[in-house]
C-alpha cells in the first residue's frame, strides 16, 4: 500500500526525482469544528476553516491564542480532541497521508538537525525515502540552496548559522521535499525587519513559482497584509475573523483593530487588565 | 493511581517503541552507517574505561580473595574465584553499569534535546519514523558491542588478578598457575550465559534511554531530569534483571 502511494506520488518522475521547479498539484485543507484540550485547558474552540489549494493563508493572533497548536494539528503532529482536519480528504495524522502528499513544516526555530551539516539536513528526506541517486539528490539539494542563496552554507553546521540563515535553511529543507502543502510556524519571529521582509518575499515567491499551498502562522502584520490571500484571526482559541488582507485593514472589530494597530497607552496600560 | 498509570504508560511506550523499531529491521541496510557510528561512539569509545575498570576489579578481587584464601591454605583457588566472579556476575554487570553511565546518559540527552527542540517533530513531518532513524541504529549497535565489551572486560579483569597474584608478595601465585585455576571451572556455557546477560542489559539500557529521551517535554531543565532518570532506571533494571536472569539461567 505504502509503496503504491509512493509510486503514485513520484509517478511523474520515473527516472529522476521531480526537480525543484516542477509544480505538483497543491492541496486543500479543511478544518471542521476542531477543539483541542490539554487537560482541563481548552486551547482551540470550534475552529472551522477551509484553505484553498495554492493560496497563502495566514493565521494571526496574539501570543497564546492557539495558532501554533492549530498548525501542529494540520501538520498531523497532534490530533484534535474533537473535530476533523482533512488534507484533500485525508487525515494528516495518518502516515499514509504523509506518503501520499508532501507536507512540509518550517518550524519557528528551524528544528535543523544539529548533528548534521546543512547539506545533510537537506539531503535527509530524499535519502531516507530513496528518491533518486546520490547525484540527483545532490542536484536537488544544491538547487534548493541556490533558490535561498545559501550555496556558501552547504558545509556549515546549523550551530554556525545566524537566525535568519537557519530559517532560510529550514525553508530550503522544506523545499527539497517538493511540498504540496507548506506550513510555516512564525517564519519571521526574532528576525530584523529586513530579514522579515526577505522571508516574506521567499514565501510569496515559492507560492508563485510552485503553486504550493502555504499556511503561515505569524504575528507579522506586514507579512499577513502583503503576501496573504486570506487571513484568519485567532483569539483565546476562537476564530474571530476570516477575511482578506484588504478587509482586515478596515475591520470594525475593536479587538482586531487593536491587535492590528496597537497604540501604546500609558494612561490605561493593557497589562493592568490582562489575565494570566 | 496516576503514578501507576504513568508507570504502565511508560512501560507500554517502551515495548511499542521496541516493536516498531524491530518491525523496521528489513530497512536496516539504510541505517548501517548510523549503526556503525553508534558502535564507534558507544562501544569503541567505551573500551578504555571498560579496560581500566575491569583491570582494577580483577586486581581488587584477587587481592581480597588472596589474603583470605591464604589463611585457609587455598590460594591456588584465587584464579577460579576471580575468573568465576568476573564471568558469572561482575563482567556483564559492571560493563552494563558503565554503558548506562556513559552511553545511556548521552543517548537520553541527545534524544531529549531533539524532542525539546522539535527535531523529532521535524522527522515526523518528513515521514521518517523516529524508531527507524533514532532507535533502531542504537539498539543494533548496543547488541553488537555489548558482548565484545563484556569479553574484553572479563579478560582484562583476569589479567588484573594475575598481576596482583604475581607482584603482591604475600600472595605470590605465578600467572601460569593462576590461569590454570581460572580455566579449571570455566565452561563455554558459562561464557555464553554471561554474554547473553550482557546482551539483555544492553538492550534494556538503550531502550530505557531512548524511551526516556523521546518522552521528554519542556526545556533544558527537563533534559537534565531525563538524563538522571534514564541512568537511575537503567541501574535499577540492570540489578533487578540480573537476579531474574541469573535465576532463569539456573543460577549460573
Amino acid at each position: 500500500m505504502k509503496k503504491e502511494i509512493q509510486k503514485e506520488r513520484f509517478q511523474s518522475e520515473p527516472h529522476q526525482p521531480a526537480s525543484i521547479g516542477q509544480a505538483r498539484a497543491p492541496v486543500g485543507v479543511e478544518v471542521s469544528n476542531v477543539f483541542k484540550k490539554y487537560g482541563p485547558q481548552t486551547v482551540l474552540t470550534d475552529i472551522s476553516l477551509k484553505v484553498e489549494p495554492g493560496e497563502i493563508f495566514t493565521i494571526m493572533g496574539p501570543s497564546g491564542s492557539g495558532k501554533s497548536v492549530l498548525l501542529r494539528q494540520i501538520a498531523g503532529l497532534e490530533q484534535p480532541t474533537s473535530g476533523t482536519i482533512r488534507i484533500n480528504g485525508h487525515d494528516p495524522h495518518d502516515p499514509d497521508t504523509r506518503d501520499r502528499f508532501a507536507i512540509a513544516l518550517v518550524f519557528q526555530a528551524g528544528a535543523l538537525f544539529n548533528s548534521l551539516s546543512v547539506y545533510d539536513n537537506l539531503a535527509l528526506y530524499p535519502l531516507e525515502h530513496r528518491i533518486g541517486t546520490h547525484a540527483q539528490i545532490r542536484d536537488r539539494v544544491m538547487r534548493a540552496l541556490k533558490i535561498l542563496s545559501l550555496e556558501n552554507a552547504v558545509n556549515k553546521s546549523p550551530a554556525e548559522l545566524s537566525g535568519g540563515m537557519k530559517k532560510r535553511v529550514a525553508i530550503a529543507r522544506a523545499l527539497v521535499m517538493e511540498p504540496q502543502l507548506l506550513l510555516y510556524d512564525e517564519p519571521t519571529s526574532e528576525l530584523d525587519p529586513v530579514m522579515s521582509a526577505t522571508i516574506s518575499e521567499i514565501i510569496a515567491t515559492l507560492k508563485e513559482q510552485y503553486q504550493v499551498t502555504s499556511i503561515v502562522v505569524s504575528h507579522d502584520r506586514e507579512l499577513a497584509l502583503t503576501i496573504s490571500n486570506r487571513v484568519a484571526i485567532l483569539m483565546r482559541g476562537e476564530l474571530l475573523s476570516l477575511t482578506t488582507p484588504g478587509e482586515l485593514q478596515h475591520t470594525d472589530n475593536p479587538e482586531i483593530a487593536d491587535f492590528m494597530h496597537p497604540k501604546i497607552d500609558l494612561k490605561n496600560p493593557r497589562y493592568k487588565t490582562m489575565g494570566a | 493511581m496516576n503514578r501507576i498509570i504513568t508507570i504502565f504508560d511508560w512501560l507500554g511506550g517502551a515495548v511499542i517503541m521496541a516493536l516498531r523499531a524491530f518491525r523496521m529491521l528489513p530497512q536496516a541496510p539504510r541505517i548501517l552507517k548510523r549503526t556503525f557510528e553508534h558502535v564507534l561512539q558507544g562501544g569503541y569509545a567505551s573500551l578504555p574505561i571498560v579496560s581500566i575498570l575491569s583491570f582494577f576489579i580483577g586486581a581488587v578481587l584477587a587481592l581480597q580473595a588472596g589474603l583470605t584464601l591464604q589463611d585457609f591454605g587455598a590460594k591456588q583457588l584465587i584464579g577460579t574465584l576471580v575468573g568465576e566472579a568476573l564471568v558469572r556476575e561482575l563482567g556483564p554487570v559492571f560493563v552494563a553499569i558503565l554503558v548506562a553511565g556513559r552511553v545511556a546518559s548521552a543517548t537520553t540527552a541527545e534524544l531529549a534535546s531533539m524532542r525539546v527542540y522539535q527535531e523529532v517533530d521535524a522527522l515526523v513531518t518528513m515521514n521518517i519514523p523516529p524508531e527507524r532513524f533514532l532507535v533502531l541504529p542504537r539498539l543494533l549497535a548496543v547488541l553488537s558491542y555489548m558482548p565484545i565489551l563484556t569479553m574484553v572486560g572479563i579478560v582484562i579483569g583476569w589479567i588484573g588478578g594475575a598481576v596482583v597474584c604475581k607482584y603482591v608478595g604475600v600472595i605470590g601465585v605465578e600467572p601460569a598457575e593462576y590461569f590454570q585455576s581460572v580455566s579449571a571451572f570455566l565452561t563455554t556455557q558459562k561464557m555464553v550465559d554471561s554474554l547473553l546477560k550482557a546482551e539483555i542489559f544492553g538492550f534494556v539500557i538503550i531502550l530505557i534511554a531512548c524511551n526516556t529521551g523521546l518522552r521528554t517535554k519542556g526545556g533544558p531543565r527537563e533534559i537534565g531530569f531525563a538524563v538522571t532518570n534514564s541512568v537511575v532506571y537503567s541501574l535499577i533494571a540492570i540489578l533487578g534483571l540480573d537476579y531474574f536472569i541469573t535465576k532463569a539461567l539456573g543460577g549460573s
